[in-house]
């Protein structure tokens, strides 16, 4: 059989910024009905890539043939003609503006009607939704959906421009497992229309699932290419990082002596309801359930930012009562919370206050105050011991990558000297070389007698990283899986059988 | 049904409402034609500015140098009014103070847009810069001679009638200037593609950048419009005055802002009503205007706009969290 001729071809192309080679040489061929993923750490010139199909930037060398049409350079507005449509990790959507309008929004700019006449609106609008086969309230505000139905919103948008090639930029990152399923179903649907689909994603495991040819990136060059079916997760996590990483589980050491550091009894709250259990010294547990199962409130009421309705704590033995932040720090816990961005840092502080923020009080001296030399000096200790990778502590947390922000997170809160480390969602869109050195520390961690639990959607990390796993349901504890039973295919295959 | 009764702009518009009736029942002198008329009257230059000022909170922008772009404009065109006998007709006059208005709604604009600097810090400069300049540069005597056709322009009333004991009253023509305005800032807002960037780029600037939005465009325009809309106030205000002062117009810009803020628009950007706007105003100006009627001294009229603020920013919080959770559950 001849092969199909391809929708685009890149070949040999060349980018720089400035004094940085961002692309080499990178040559990419994807064929209509194809779903191409492309992988590669951060830094490594996906986005420069993206940037290059979607015409933001141009390349400095190479060429660009889009069907058979050979061009030097594109444009956004040609790469639109002509197919090409992005779907950004914001969606690029309004939230103040209605489902319909945001539909219907870029089909107004491209013809610069003058005019919005909303009956055409609407029409365009549910064109769109009826191409992409699913239900929506098109009078409802965008900012009222979820993540998953925004990205639906986004996703028919695409369709509106007659694309031949969606590029998803890290499109399931803020998604729950069922709807990371409904959107693999979606792309299945598209390719079978002739669509074709640049999957660009850290979730191997999905990568895999969806793909049929991927390409692997590192440093500006494609380092792998080939159909989906040659690669496995080890193989692609070599080729992006460059290095093997062990992928052995974690297990509890063999004079592990079970020693409570937490013990929930009967605990409730909002959603959570009657939940048990226990975290000893030396044991990573994972918490995971489908979204809205009451995992991240369970985490809130120990680390006392929601309050307990019922139910008893004990810590070390001792009953407690968590009223507060403070009451938890000082019963030794500490929380990584979901969005380390928002919650977890001040973006705009340098790395060493950050890192410092949470245990301010060690460090005065006796009038009170925060001798630079000692916050200096502490901030150097912990920078050191998280590998985190900074030109040097002064600089603003914002201008790190996710792994070194979520590090500097971790940082301030093993400052505190917890015994018991609770993290949400500790990796999520971090990159996979960065996620491996933060499950190493979370180990080290364990291994010194820490008690962790970590709270995530991600299976392959709480089966890689987790003696022990809790599944939450409606609230309720509903299982509880060790041993052999830690593993991705087993959690997913409880979680679908709600 | 149940969605009408949930707006911001009903629960306005039953407490305009309610102000009236519980005002009216106090002193039926509210109710009179006479006062009718002047309250309509007092709306128009707070009801002009404050279309302007909503139009630029859409787009998640501020703007707090009107004020003085209003007396600029308005002192200026009457200067060259007077020097060159031009104005004899009123829409000349218009038109010179709403040009002069826009340029320099555009001066700000250019601030904001090339030098990428936050609207509050560059209008707080920009309003200080204007009414510094016109009293430094262009003067601070007060024009009492005013061109013929504004004294006409403010006599000119519709419904004239002859009240028993002698007075006469009747509707100003203004106000039709701020119904005009109104319809065509609602029609810009909703019926052209401009009014649904002004919305975009307040909701989410870098997604209206990304889907081909002209920012640039549609920054100057808006600036533009609220000087052009302060110049138009400066002349009525002018001409109700009988005299073009440059130290007037000035301290209104918290109180405009804050018509619009009741009105339901979003201080974040990417919401607000025409209706809702017309209607804060409305309250606004009764308040200011009728609490005395009540018998009620002046002072308490500062405590209830600040109350007012206060509970309608509090209703638009609860119905956000509202929102949120409904489609949390959904």
């Amino acid at each position: 059989m001849e092969p199909a001729s391809p929708f685009i071809t890149l070949e040999g192309i060349d980018k720089r910024f400035g004094g940085v080679q961002a692309l080499r040489n990178v040559s990419l061929r994807i064929e209509p009905g194809e779903v191409h993923s492309l992988a590669g750490e951060n830094g490594s010139g996906k986005s420069t890539l993206i940037k290059i199909l979607s015409g933001v930037c141009r390349p400095d060398g190479g060429a660009i043939t889009i069907g058979d049409q050979r061009l030097d350079s594109l444009r956004p507005v040609d790469a639109i003609r002509r197919g090409i449509q992005v779907i950004y990790q914001d969606f690029s959507l309004f939230p103040n503006l209605t489902v319909g309008e945001n539909l219907a929004i870029n089909d107004l700019l491209e013809h610069s009607r003058w005019l919005v006449r909303w009956r055409s609106v609407r029409k365009t609008a549910r064109d769109a939704v009826a191409a992409l086969g699913v239900d929506m309230d098109l009078d409802q505000p965008l900012g009222e959906l979820s993540v998953a139905e925004k990205q639906l919103v986004a996703i028919a948008r695409a369709l509106l421009h007659d694309a031949r090639l969606i590029i998803m930029d890290e499109p399931t990152t803020a998604l729950t497992g069922i709807e990371v399923e409904a959107l693999l179903k979606i792309v299945r649907r598209l390719k079978q229309e002739g669509v074709a689909i640049l999957f660009v994603s850290h979730k191997l495991r999905e990568v895999l699932a969806i793909s049929d040819r991927l390409t692997v990136l590192r440093n500006g060059e494609v380092v792998a290419e080939g159909p989906a079916a040659e690669f496995d997760e080890a193989e692609i996590t070599y080729r992006m990082t460059g290095r093997r990483l062990h992928a052995n589980r974690y297990v509890l050491p063999s004079d592990w002596q079970r020693q409570p550091l937490l013990k929930a009894d009967r605990l409730s709250g909002r959603t959570v309801r009657e939940v048990s259990f226990e975290l000893c010294a030396g044991e990573i547990v994972g918490l995971t359930g489908l979204l809205g199962s009451g995992q991240t409130e369970l985490a809130l009421m120990l680390f006392g930012i929601r309050p307990c309705a019922g139910g008893t704590l004990l810590i070390r033995g001792e009953s407690k009562r968590i009223r507060s932040v403070r009451d938890a720090m000082a019963a030794g816990i500490a929380y990584l919370p979901e969005d380390r961005l928002a919650e977890g840092l001040f973006l705009e502080q340098s790395i060493e206050r950050n890192v410092v923020a949470a245990d301010l009080a060690s460090l005065r001296n006796r009038a009170g105050l925060i001798p630079p030399s000692r916050l200096r000096k502490e901030s150097d200790r912990w920078l050191t011991e998280l590998a985190i990778k900074a030109p040097s502590g002064q600089i603003p947390v914002s201008a790190l990558s996710g792994g070194n922000q979520q590090r500097v997170v971790l940082a301030k809160w093993l400052s505190t000297q917890p015994g018991i480390l609770i993290l949400n969602g500790p990796t999520v869109g971090v990159d996979v070389g960065s996620k491996q050195a933060i499950h190493d520390q979370l180990r080290e961690l364990a291994a010194r007698g820490m008690g962790i639990l970590i709270i995530s959607d991600d299976l392959p990390e709480l089966a890689g990283n987790c003696n022990r796993i809790l599944v939450m349901h409606q609230g309720r504890l509903v299982d509880e899986l060790s041993g052999a039973d830690c593993d991705a295919d087993t959690i997913a295959l409880r979680l679908t059988s709600f | 049904m149940r969605k009408l009764i949930l707006t911001h702009e009903f629960v306005l518009f039953v407490l305009v409402v309610l102000l009236c009736v519980a005002i009216g029942i106090k002193n039926p002198a509210f109710w009179s034609l006479g006062n009718v008329f002047d309250l309509l009257k007092s709306s128009v230059t707070l009801g002009l500015l404050a279309l302007g000022v909503l139009v630029i909170l859409i787009s998640g922008d501020i703007d707090i140098s009107f004020p003085a772009i209003a007396a600029f404009s308005m002192y200026v065109t009457c200067l060259i009014a007077q020097a060159t006998g031009l104005g004899d007709h009123i829409a000349i006059l218009f038109g010179m103070a709403a040009a002069t208005g826009g340029l320099l709604g555009a001066f700000n604009a250019v601030f904001i847009h090339f030098f990428r600097l936050p609207a509050l810090i560059v209008t707080l400069g920009t309003a200080s810069l204007i009414r510094g300049g016109l009293l430094a540069f262009v003067g601070t005597r007060i024009i009492t001679d005013l061109p013929e056709s504004m004294v006409a322009f403010s006599r000119a009333q519709l419904f004239r009638q002859q009240l028993p004991g002698g007075e006469t009253i009747g509707l100003a023509v203004s106000i039709f200037i701020l119904v005009g305005v109104a319809l065509l800032v609602q029609f810009l807002l909703n019926h052209t593609l401009l009014g649904r960037g002004i919305y975009a780029l307040g909701g989410a600037p870098e997604a209206a950048r990304r889907v081909g939005f002209n920012i640039r465009r549609i920054r100057f325009f808006i600036f533009a419009l609220v000087g052009c809309l302060a110049g138009v106030v400066g002349i009525i205000h002018a001409s109700n005055m009988r005299n073009a002062n440059p130290f007037d117009l000035s301290g209104l810009e918290l109180t405009v802002i804050a018509a619009v803020v009741v009105g339901g628009a979003d201080i974040t950007g990417g919401k607000g009503t025409v209706i809702g706007t017309i209607l804060g105003t409305l309250l606004l100006v009764i308040i200011g205007n009728s609490l005395i009627l009540m018998g009620l001294p002046t002072e308490w009229h500062k405590v209830a706009v600040g109350a007012i603020i206060i509970v309608s920013a509090g209703m638009a919080a609860w119905r956000r969290r509202m929102g949120r959770n409904s489609g949390r559950r959904k």
